[in-house]
């Protein structure tokens, strides 16, 4: 059986269903273009303390547009059962939640570059290091997914994956060092920095971008990437587990 | 049908939700080309039986083969030669007919010219080729169980699990489906259906399981289970009375029958030939007036209330309670 038809046509039917809707392109467009007005309106700080705020911009461009979708449709069509349909295809389940998983993937990546492109005509660029934030931003959209992921396996209600999704993020845009240097947090809130995906992500795209980064380049890829996989590995696990009791 | 090979093979299969024990060390087999059904009362353990056989759920012992395949440990293997219909009508409210079959086609790997032509073909043998470009969210419930019997048997399985396919549509629906499963097994799928409604299942079954509380108390061919029922003779009167009054009444004076009250009246069993006239006459002593008395001849929902003691009126309404609270 050609599993690969299955794959396109599950992430083709999420991206037409869910991703293409109006009103998550607006979501998509608006959400980085208001974050970016909204530092700028707030901290009246001139344009050349763009390239400084670029990364956090992107990094919650991905986190929001990932989790808010992924988690509520997952959640939804377990509630409606449609997911069933899935289970009950001669699909491995690794490639199932992987074509599952893929659209948010995309539209992760797609809304990251929303504010980049903005900042193209605002200010010079050619300093970016695109070989570090392309994969940086894609690594970012993985993981930020497989947590969406990680949320929808675990609650019941659509509600639920609502706040439940705003238990990591919100916490994560204060202690991922978007804001503050994670040297300034308190001693005891550092360890938490620390085990967050983001933290990572963002300081990749802050070295591709100001040579600023924290940690070196290739242990924060690392270290992103095995968030990756772990995320992945308990939501599969969790599925089996829970969905196919 | 006897030297059919079995297409499906089930063994020791056994299943607990906490401490509750769902299916308790079944084990049957389901020969090629039969329609087999599975009857029993809400919360038997058919559902948990046909999620275990579908790959939905997993055994906590024992072992199902499918075509010779094994896949007790992984499903994955055989859910290429299954469909499914679930109790409940679950494809994508937002796609249309035709895109939710061509989907359905999708993730058995079909390629596309051939998924359409598959789709359109389902869609006029299901009589639905004028809705085939509507959202499934706009159908009616007869629409969507049809819809969704032809999202099962998209990518031809030779084996089709049908879930209480009837339960909750108008009886217009429910005869076109009831069917469209005859016609499908005479083209050569085997069919494993559950349902509560024993008149379906006397009227499409060639073999039936009794299934109560999670074990199968009875299986065998609708012929055989019939023949348990010979020898017994049953007469109804009808008239507008008290029935439990006079069921109490006649119980008393004629002690070698038994009585029940139904609908219309009451209802008179023996072993031995029921005599009319002598209980007309005691019922109108007793100041009935007695409209009509029949003979009737027992049905597979005798045989079920005779093994299970289970009444099937008081199972369809519970059922139908319940598809109705889910809807509402």
């Amino acid at each position: 059986m050609n599993t690969w038809i299955a794959f396109w046509n599950i992430l083709a039917k999420d991206m037409r269903s869910y991703y293409l809707k109006p009103p998550n392109i607006s979501w998509g467009l608006l959400f980085p273009l208001l974050w970016i007005a909204m530092f700028f309106v707030r901290s009246g700080l001139g344009m050349d303390k763009l390239p400084d705020l670029l990364p956090g911009l992107m990094a919650l461009s991905i986190l929001f547009g990932t989790t808010s979708v992924l988690s509520v449709t997952v959640t939804f069509e377990k509630k409606s059962r449609s997911f069933e349909r899935l289970l009950l295809a001669p699909i491995p389940l690794e490639i199932l939640m992987l074509a599952k998983t893929s659209g948010a993937i995309l539209f992760g990546t797609i809304n990251a570059f929303v504010p980049l492109f903005a900042a193209m005509f605002l200010i010079d660029l050619s300093g970016v290091s695109w070989g570090f934030l392309i994969p940086a931003t894609v690594l970012i959209a993985i993981s930020s997914t497989f947590l969406g992921l990680f949320i929808s396996v675990s609650v019941k209600e659509v509600f639920e994956a609502q706040t439940f999704s705003n238990f990591f993020r919100f916490p994560m845009i204060f202690l991922c060092g978007l804001f503050f240097p994670i040297a300034a947090l308190p001693m005891y809130l550092r360890p938490l920095s620390y085990a967050l995906p983001l933290t990572y992500g963002t300081d990749i795209l802050r070295g591709s971008m100001t040579g600023s980064n924290v940690m070196p380049l290739g242990s924060n890829f690392l270290i992103l990437a095995v968030f990756c996989v772990m995320l992945f590995y308990i939501s599969l696990r969790n599925i089996n587990r829970r969905w196919i009791t | 049908m006897s030297d059919h090979k079995n297409l499906i093979e089930i063994e020791h299969l056994t299943k607990s939700f906490d401490d509750v024990i769902a299916v308790n060390d079944i084990s049957f087999s389901v020969k090629q080309g039969e329609i087999f059904g599975f009857l029993g009362p809400n919360g038997a353990g058919k559902t948990t039986t046909i999620n275990m056989l579908t790959g939905l759920s997993r055994p906590d012992a024992g072992r199902i083969v499918v075509e010779g395949l094994d896949y007790s440990g992984n499903p994955k293997v055989a859910q290429h030669l299954i469909g499914t219909v679930p109790d409940e009508s679950n494809l994508y409210p937002e796609l249309t007919g035709f895109d939710n079959l061509c989907f359905c086609a999708s993730l058995y790997g079909i390629r596309r010219n051939e998924r359409r032509k598959r789709a359109e073909e389902l869609l006029r043998a299901f009589g639905l080729q004028d809705a085939a470009g509507r959202k499934f969210s706009g159908y009616s419930k007869g629409m969507k169980r049809k819809l969704t019997i032809a999202a099962g048997i998209i990518h031809r399985p030779p084996i089709l699990f049908l879930d209480e396919p009837t339960t909750g549509i108008d009886v217009s629906s429910a005869r076109q489906i009831r069917r469209l499963i005859s016609d499908l097994n005479t083209e050569g799928t085997t069919i494993f259906l559950t349902t509560h409604y024993i008149e379906e299942a006397e009227r499409l079954c060639e073999r039936i399981a009794f299934i109560v509380s999670g074990r199968i108390i009875r299986i065998n061919t609708v012929e055989n289970l019939m023949r348990q029922t010979q020898g017994e003779h049953v007469v109804q009167f009808a008239f507008q009375a008290a029935a439990d009054k006079a069921c109490e009444h006649i119980v008393s004076t004629f002690p070698d029958l038994r009585c029940q009250a139904v609908p219309e009246g009451i209802r008179v069993e023996s072993s031995r030939p029921v005599r009319v006239g002598p209980l007309v006459r005691f019922l109108e002593d007793d100041g009935i007036e007695v409209m009509e008395a029949r003979k009737i001849l027992p049905t597979l929902e005798d045989v079920f209330v005779q093994i299970t003691g289970i009444e099937p009126g008081a199972m369809k309404k519970e059922k139908e309670k319940i598809k109705m609270g889910n809807n509402g």
